[in-house]
């Protein structure tokens, strides 16, 4: 078994080599944000061979641009090529995998077999990742694969954190799971719902998300069908609620789990950066400390300001009832609004520069966060924009704002304002 | 001319003996334990007689071992493999690389094929396997008729091809059907989530129904129409795929044996001469049509379909 890194320090123990943290990013910006706020590696979609078709996705330039950035930061790079491919599907996959490599991806997250293969004689130093819509649930599949010369497995989603530990007690692998954000209800490339129901390919990115619609249970035959819901019932569904495994981080730094996963490449900047900035705080301050380590509430907290959905640890320790899926109406719950994105701040003058995302007005409370400061509360007075003049509110998306704020912010800190 | 073999999933053991004279060439059974959406279950002692029917009629029996298998599984496969390669099943279905370790070890003579429904999409992963040990894929169900061919063409496997019955669209390990009652309050309904109890999802956007179980593999949710292509044959047979598979899934007897004697003859016709074929198949379909349930009603799948994404 792959024993953790750690050393006495003082009679303290600390933990030595922490697990990467991995961070979702859709487009250049995200990918900026994610390593700023302290992802140790993005995955990230080029055009073709990923899934979400809907997300922005990365030509090759701006992949070598991305990966410029993260090199800076020594944060590495990936790239979802997750696809099922049909026959079809295979042409321009050798070039596109030696584009990967040349611009200086680290590795590709893979499912297709065709494309691991491809892959190894195509473009030999990028790492390959199993990605989880193979479902691998049991250490003879991940040994299969480390014997096929994997870097990285990728679990499915059903595994729990003892499965984990057996993997690791029998496998010499990397292993990547993941801590937060969506997640199929199925097995991972084992349903095809939108195909049948929509005719879109759930595995080659055109998952419409069926399993978030509401059914009607019914038993019976030709003969004769009986509702198994009542007037007033909720429709049967089967939605799950989100991931969120803050409080096991501990668990899986113990476990010697070698990277934790942020889902998430359709999702804001500002949910990437909460995301990620409360994930770094936990793993910082469990691996210089563990055995006096307690959670945060306000880690918690902040984790919810950006939810999408309510959060359950799914699978990690059983298999999730009832209390981990949503029924009826569950809409959008986060407790606060992203409304601005911070591009300069004067020292002298006390005025942050900012380029609105939400509407706020004079009087509003605001918080700010970011990698460099705490988070902090300030009520806005005047605001102006770029020419000076007075404004009755920020209405405009990525207008360009000016207001006095105490403390001192840097580009990139974000400013949220509460929901009522 | 090229003759495939006609493979049944039959719904118990007593299926066998009529259903060789139906015409099936080939059997898939197993046990939920171990295989997935099986048409009927079938212990040791049902798969030793089932393999000794079959035999004496001159017909195969491969053994479904096509489970999500998790670690817990994993030190009851050695023995079962070998009980299979003892009982003298002529190949093992399987869809984890983990039966492929296991059965390295436990079962080194035993066929192997690969079998992991939606995700065996293109003739380089058939190969690909091919090369791990398999001798034989079955195909996804989500492919149009275009790609089945270009598979056959490129496959250094037998391809199997799934021509007739339900589908799955879906499986979750989470216990979807249990938890909804739950929800609801009705514990007294949560027993007997079986397939044997006939429970559909209604879509009202769609007018479809789904037919949805539980069982130790999870929940399974099927497609709401039965594929049947046998009036569709011909340019399967043309590219010579090895084998077409008809899913008893859901069906009983009597409707199984009646769709079997159909596609034996549809394929002895069209192996005969192809016009022969082409002067009854309307005929076949619509015999089809008779026998089958009023609630489900039949398409070609994906077969003439263009998917997106």
């Amino acid at each position: 078994m792959a024993k953790i890194s750690e050393k006495t320090v003082e009679g303290k123990r600390i933990i030595v080599k922490k697990p990467e943290l991995l961070a979702p990013a859709g487009n250049l910006e995200k990918l900026k944000i994610a390593v700023e706020y302290g992802a140790d590696a993005v995955f990230i979609g080029g055009q073709e061979f990923g899934l979400r078709s809907n997300a922005g996705n990365f030509s090759i330039d701006e992949m070598a641009e991305g990966v410029a950035y993260a090199n800076k930061h020594n944060a590495r790079i990936y790239v979802t090529t997750n696809i099922f491919a049909h026959n079809e599907n295979m042409e321009g996959l050798e070039e596109y995998l030696k584009e990967l490599e040349r611009v200086g991806v680290s590795g590709i997250i893979v499912a297709d077999p065709l494309i691991i293969e491809t892959c190894k004689s195509a473009a030999p130093n990028l790492e390959v990742h199993l990605s989880t819509q193979q479902s691998l649930t049991n250490w003879q599949a991940v040994k299969f694969w480390k014997e096929e010369g994997l870097e990285r497995v990728v679990l499915a989603r059903e595994v729990s954190l003892e499965e984990m530990l057996e993997m690791k007690r029998h496998v010499d692998i990397e292993i990547e799971t993941f801590i937060h954000g969506a997640m199929c209800i199925a097995y991972s490339g084992r349903c095809v719902l939108s195909n049948h129901m929509t005719a879109r390919d759930s595995n080659r990115g055109g998952c419409c998300q069926s399993c978030r619609w509401d059914y009607f249970l019914y038993e019976g035959n030709d003969m004769a069908e009986t509702a198994l819901f009542d007037d007033g019932d909720a429709p049967f569904a089967m939605s799950p609620k989100d991931l969120n495994l803050i409080e096991s981080i501990p668990k899986l730094v113990e476990a010697g789990i070698d990277s934790l996963k942020i889902e998430g490449r359709m999702k804001s900047i500002h949910y990437v950066a909460t995301v990620v900035s409360v994930y770094r705080k936990v793993i910082d301050a469990y691996c210089a400390d563990p055995d006096n380590f307690k959670i945060k509430r306000e880690w918690l907290t902040e984790l919810a300001k950006c939810a999408n959905r309510p959060t359950a640890p799914a699978f990690f320790e059983n298999t999730p009832g009832h209390e981990e899926q949503l029924f009826e109406n569950h809409k959008k719950q986060a407790s606060h609004d992203f409304t601005g994105l911070v591009l300069d701040y004067d020292e002298e003058t006390k005025v942050v520069t900012l380029e609105q995302r939400n509407i706020f007005k004079p009087g509003d409370e605001v918080e700010f966060f970011g990698p460099q400061i705490d988070n902090f509360t300030q009520r806005v007075e005047t605001i102006w924009d770029k020419k000076g003049k007075e404004l009755d509110a920020a209405r405009h998306p990525m207008q360009v704002v000016r207001f006095k704020v105490d403390r001192p912010l840097y580009p990139n800190n974000m400013m949220r304002k509460g929901v009522l | 001319m090229h003759k495939p073999e006609l493979l049944v999933t039959p719904t118990c053991v007593e299926d066998i003996e009529p259903l060789v004279k139906a015409g099936a060439d080939a059997f898939m059974i197993g046990e939920q334990r171990f295989g997935l959406r099986l048409a009927g279950e079938f212990d040791r002692n049902q798969i030793t007689q089932a393999v000794h029917t079959a035999h004496e009629g001159g017909a195969r029996v491969y053994v479904a071992v096509n489970a999500l298998f998790h670690n817990d599984m994993l030190p009851a496969l050695p023995d079962y493999l070998t009980f299979l390669a003892d009982a003298k099943v002529d190949a093992v279905v399987f869809g984890d690389p983990g039966v492929l370790m296991i059965a390295r070890e436990a079962a080194p003579d035993l066929p192997l094929f690969w079998s992991t429904e939606t995700t065996a999409t293109n003739w380089y992963s058939a190969n690909y396997w091919g090369r791990k040990g398999a001798s034989r894929a079955v195909l996804a169900r989500e492919l149009n008729l275009d790609s089945v061919v270009e598979i056959k063409e490129h496959a250094e496997v037998p391809i199997e091809v799934h021509v007739h019955g339900m589908t799955c669209m879906f499986q979750s390990k989470r216990t979807l059907l249990g938890n909804y009652m739950e929800f609801q309050g009705k514990d007294l309904k949560v027993e007997g989530r079986r397939k044997d109890r006939n429970l559909f999802l209604f879509d009202p956007e769609r007018d479809y129904k789904y037919p949805i179980w539980e069982d130790r593999n999870g929940t399974h949710i099927m497609s709401p129409k039965d594929v049947c292509m046998i009036d569709e044959l011909d340019e399967l047979m043309d590219a010579q795929i090895d084998s077409f598979k008809i899913d008893g899934l859901l069906k009983d007897s009597v409707y199984l044996i009646a769709v079997t004697k159909l596609y034996r003859e549809a394929l002895n016709l069209y192996a005969e001469d192809p016009d022969l074929y082409f002067d009854k198949k309307e005929e076949l379909l619509e015999q089809v049509k008779k026998v089958q349930p009023k609630d489900r009603s039949i398409d070609t799948g994906f077969f003439f379909k263009e998917t997106v994404f």
